[in-house]
């Protein structure tokens, strides 16, 4: 972790113009989400093909309360996570009984309900086309430029990793990798399953929102393309590229899934192929992710 | 009181009646064998006592509550724990996290506190290393303290899986077929467990096919054949019996003679 | 019955008959691979827009057809070699996602070898509408109808009265069993996904003059196609097809006399409330578990 640190403060010196500090800050804010899905899908082991519906409802949740009825960003953060957390536990009751394949898909059919309302919605949401979002701003003291949202993204990532590193080590944690080992061997140790799945599924739906209100405040203006199903599969992706069952995994994912199509610009049109190609590509030589990978190749059979 | 009373319990799958009307009681402190031929249901009937199957009929009864139809983690919040004949090992974790997570009952549950690590719950964190390490080292497994789960051998991996059931601090043990596909020398190992179990005052309901294993340990044997309960007694009640040796020791017998 | 009501009937029941065959297509590779075959949206798209192409391009509109629907089962020949067999024994999640990259590389390969823009086929038998109690009807409609249902019937006779088709049967019940007979498992799992692009393909262009076609025109249609299959019940043929046309209604239905701006959200919420009450969809099975 104090390795995570010390690259996030040394970053920036690298950076030359604006648009590095701008892809550090998407590569953090997926990083975050990342960090929680990955408690759901590798830890956990379960699936969500529609994470990005919780970014995009506390996305649209900030916007919409500090835009459109003028409340202050900070409780907008807090009733727009609140919001979300509720539908998670409300969705995820039903959802989580289900196992494999039709939990993927009923996730999947969820986020895209999310996305069809933000669409829809457009007196509320401003439709396809998206709404402005007001900036950031503590009693009267504005969140503005790269640098400072530099900071503050680094700061929740470290304690995004932080949080989730502790709950992996702990009775909690322990649970839920269980539940992920053997889960009817989890049960008979008395591990509530149900109960379990549904509170990491509820708080990867709060690191998804909380990453999706910061998004949205950065950015000025956010778009229902960040809640779609495409959004949802590119964090997947990640988690799954970057390692399953390893949080630095998921930071090493979101950072190069994010990366990737900024390089990828440069195949122009090729780049849908391009991507394609990777996902396949991943999954096929290297199921295991990223780094549980590379660490095995270094070190000879590394710890899992 | 009996710690664990099973009253005309039945469990059907479609039209296969898997058991049907087995009545017992097992008192505290005692060990009780459950034998009987292949398909007589009894891995069947341990997973109706510790709550994986909901019975047809009958009533479940954990120390006079009533458990009858209750989630697998409610039987074990009552004092159940179980091993398993086919393993329900987290090959996920390490050894020492697999007996850490027997302890599930013990500890704290909430998201939150363990996301926010305090110092308290560091203190927990290290007294349930060193207890999970304790119990490897009584089940024999203080070789493997360090290792990952799937680094174990099967026979170890059987042992894990009593130590994790222990770590619940049960009050009545489910042993599924502890001996099954163990060496003779190893099977020694688990009777000595099972004796030293016994000496500290655990209950014990073991389902076993090794009559050697079963006749030493056991205070009373419960016989299944079909579903039904056939005979119920000491060991030398049940060996004479009849019935039991022409459904199910019979065979046995024979093979040892040979 | 009202001429309204009749209306939204037969459009539900067109677009449910493409459903259906997108359904089937799912449900084919599902029951030799229970792979969720993620990409079956893009053979529909392959089938319409090879297609018009090639009608384009001065090929008469059969002989078009003809080599769409090969075309596309020799992708979906290629998927199965060169993405779910190197895979074979992933994860649910590994194979998901192995799905989802082919189907956005081969969206990626449509808008090279094609564009981005819209574009309709000519119908098969003129536009000129039919009229029937009160609601109108476009010809293209009837072959839509009329196609799945003979394509129902040639599966039905292919699946119960050929040694192949009841290969393929064998294998979705029990994969080891099938391969200790002696059924070539392998070639059982290229025949399915052929089987299944050449169905999808068909419905595409079958669709193609009503809905138009385009690059992107498979992610809802393939999502939709599965939402229908899961009503059915995943796995069974028969499901699909009833599945594919009562999510036609439904959806037409509500689009009609709810809310017309939710059309598309309506097949996910029939998924969700299926998944949730009716898991094993309204002919499927049940299963339990063993320990």
């Amino acid at each position: 972790m104090g390795a995570l640190a010390l690259v996030l403060a040394a970053a920036p010196f690298a950076f030359t113009n604006n648009y590095h500090y701008e892809i550090a800050i998407l590569v953090m804010l997926n990083a975050v989400t990342c960090v929680g899905l990955n408690l759901l899908i590798g830890y956990a082991g379960q699936i969500s093909l529609g994470h990005a519906g919780f970014f995009g409802l506390g996305a649209y949740g900030s916007a919409i309360l500090t835009a459109r009825y003028g409340w202050p960003p900070l409780a907008a953060l807090a009733a727009a996570t609140a919001g979300t957390a509720l539908v998670a536990y409300v969705v995820g009751r039903p959802i989580l009984r289900l196992k494999g394949h039709y939990l993927a898909m009923a996730t999947l059919g969820m986020g895209i309900i999310i996305s069809i309302i933000l669409v829809t919605e457009e007196r509320f949401t401003g439709g396809p086309d998206g709404m402005s979002v007001p900036p950031f701003a503590v009693a009267g003291f504005a969140l503005a430029g790269e640098r400072a949202w530099y900071a503050v993204c680094a700061a929740m990532l470290v304690a995004a990793v932080w949080l989730a590193l502790n709950l992996i080590d702990s009775p909690a944690g322990r649970a839920l990798r269980a539940l992920h080992g053997a889960e009817i061997g989890a049960q008979v140790s008395g591990v509530d399953a149900a109960r379990a799945k549904l509170a990491v599924f509820v708080l990867s739906a709060v690191f998804a929102s909380v990453a999706g209100s910061a998004a949205a405040h950065y950015a000025g203006f956010i778009t229902p393309a960040k809640a779609g199903f495409f959004h949802s599969i590119e964090l997947v992706t990640m988690v799954v590229f970057g390692g399953m069952a390893s949080t630095f995994g998921a930071v090493a994912g979101a950072a190069a899934l994010t990366l990737l199509p900024q390089l990828l610009t440069v195949f122009k049109e090729y780049e849908m192929v391009m991507m394609g190609a990777v996902m396949m590509g991943t999954m096929i030589f290297m199921p295991k992710g990223l780094v549980p990978t590379l660490a095995a190749r270094f070190a000879g059979g590394g710890r899992r | 009181m009996s710690l664990l009373v099973a009253e005309g319990l039945s469990k059907a799958f479609g039209g296969v009646h898997a058991v049907e009307e087995v009545s017992f009681a097992v008192e505290p402190g005692a060990v009780v064998s459950i034998i009987g031929p292949n398909g007589a249901g009894k891995t069947t009937l341990l997973n109706l006592l510790c709550g994986i199957y909901r019975p047809s009929a009958g009533r479940i009864l954990v120390e006079g509550r009533d458990l009858t139809g209750r989630p697998p983690h409610e039987f074990a919040a009552a004092g159940v724990a179980r091993t398993f004949q086919n393993l329900q090992v987290f090959f996920n974790m390490t050894a020492l996290e697999n007996v850490m997570v027997g302890r599930h009952r013990h500890e704290r549950r909430s998201l939150a506190a363990a996301m926010l690590r305090p110092p308290a719950l560091a203190r927990e964190e290290r007294a349930a290393r060193a207890e999970a390490a304790e119990l490897m080292r009584f089940v024999g497994l203080a070789d493997w303290l360090e290792a990952p789960a799937d680094a174990l051998p099967y026979g170890a991996l059987k042992r894990l899986e009593i130590a994790r059931a222990l770590a619940a601090r049960p009050k009545v043990l489910l042993l599924d077929e502890p001996a099954a596909g163990l060496n003779p020398v190893e099977t020694q190992e688990v009777n000595a467990l099972i004796t030293r179990l016994a000496a500290r005052g655990i209950t014990v309901l073991l389902v076993e096919h090794n009559m050697r294993l079963v006749m030493d340990v056991s205070d009373r044997i419960v016989v299944l054949d079909y579903g039904r309960k056939l005979a119920e007694g000491g060991a030398a009640e049940v060996r004479a019996d009849p019935r039991v040796i022409e459904a199910y020791l019979g065979a046995e017998e024979e093979a040892d003679a040979a | 019955m009202s001429a309204e009501f009749l209306q939204f009937l037969l459009a539900g029941l067109t677009a449910g008959a493409i459903y259906a065959l997108v359904a089937l297509g799912f449900t084919i590779i599902y029951n030799a691979s229970h792979v969720i075959n993620f990409a079956q949206g893009e053979f529909v798209m392959i089938g319409g827009m090879t297609t018009v192409s090639l009608a384009a391009a001065g090929l008469p509109l059969p002989a078009a057809i003809a080599a769409a629907v090969l075309a596309a089962a020799a992708v979906g020949l290629a998927l199965e070699k060169f993405a779910v067999e190197p895979a074979r024994g992933a994860s649910v999640v590994t194979l998901i996602i192995i799905t989802i990259g082919a189907s956005i590389l081969l969206r990626g390969l449509a808008t090279l070898v094609w564009d981005k823009k819209i574009h309709a086929l000519k119908p098969f038998s003129g536009d000129a509408p039919i009229r029937i109690g009160g609601a109108t009807l476009a010809p293209q409609s009837l072959w839509v109808l009329g196609v799945t249902l003979v394509i129902v019937l040639l599966l039905a006779w292919f699946f119960n009265r050929t040694l192949l088709g009841k290969a393929l049967l064998a294998t979705s019940h029990n994969r080891l069993a099938a391969q200790l007979v002696g059924i070539n498992v392998r070639r059982v799992l290229l025949v399915s996904f052929g089987l299944s692009a050449a169905l999808g393909a068909i419905a595409g262009i079958l669709t193609a003059p009503i809905t138009f076609t385009s690059w992107d025109v498979g992610i809802m249609l393939g999502l939709k196609g599965f939402a229908a299959a899961i009503l059915g019940g995943l796995g069974s043929g028969p499901g699909a097809i009833v599945g594919g046309l009562a999510l036609g209604i439904v959806e037409a239905m509500g689009a009609g006399y709810v809310s017309s701006a939710y059309k598309d959200a309506i097949a996910f919420v029939v998924l969700l409330a299926v998944l949730f009450f009716l898991p094993g969809g309204l002919l499927g099975r049940r299963g339990a578990e063993r320990v």
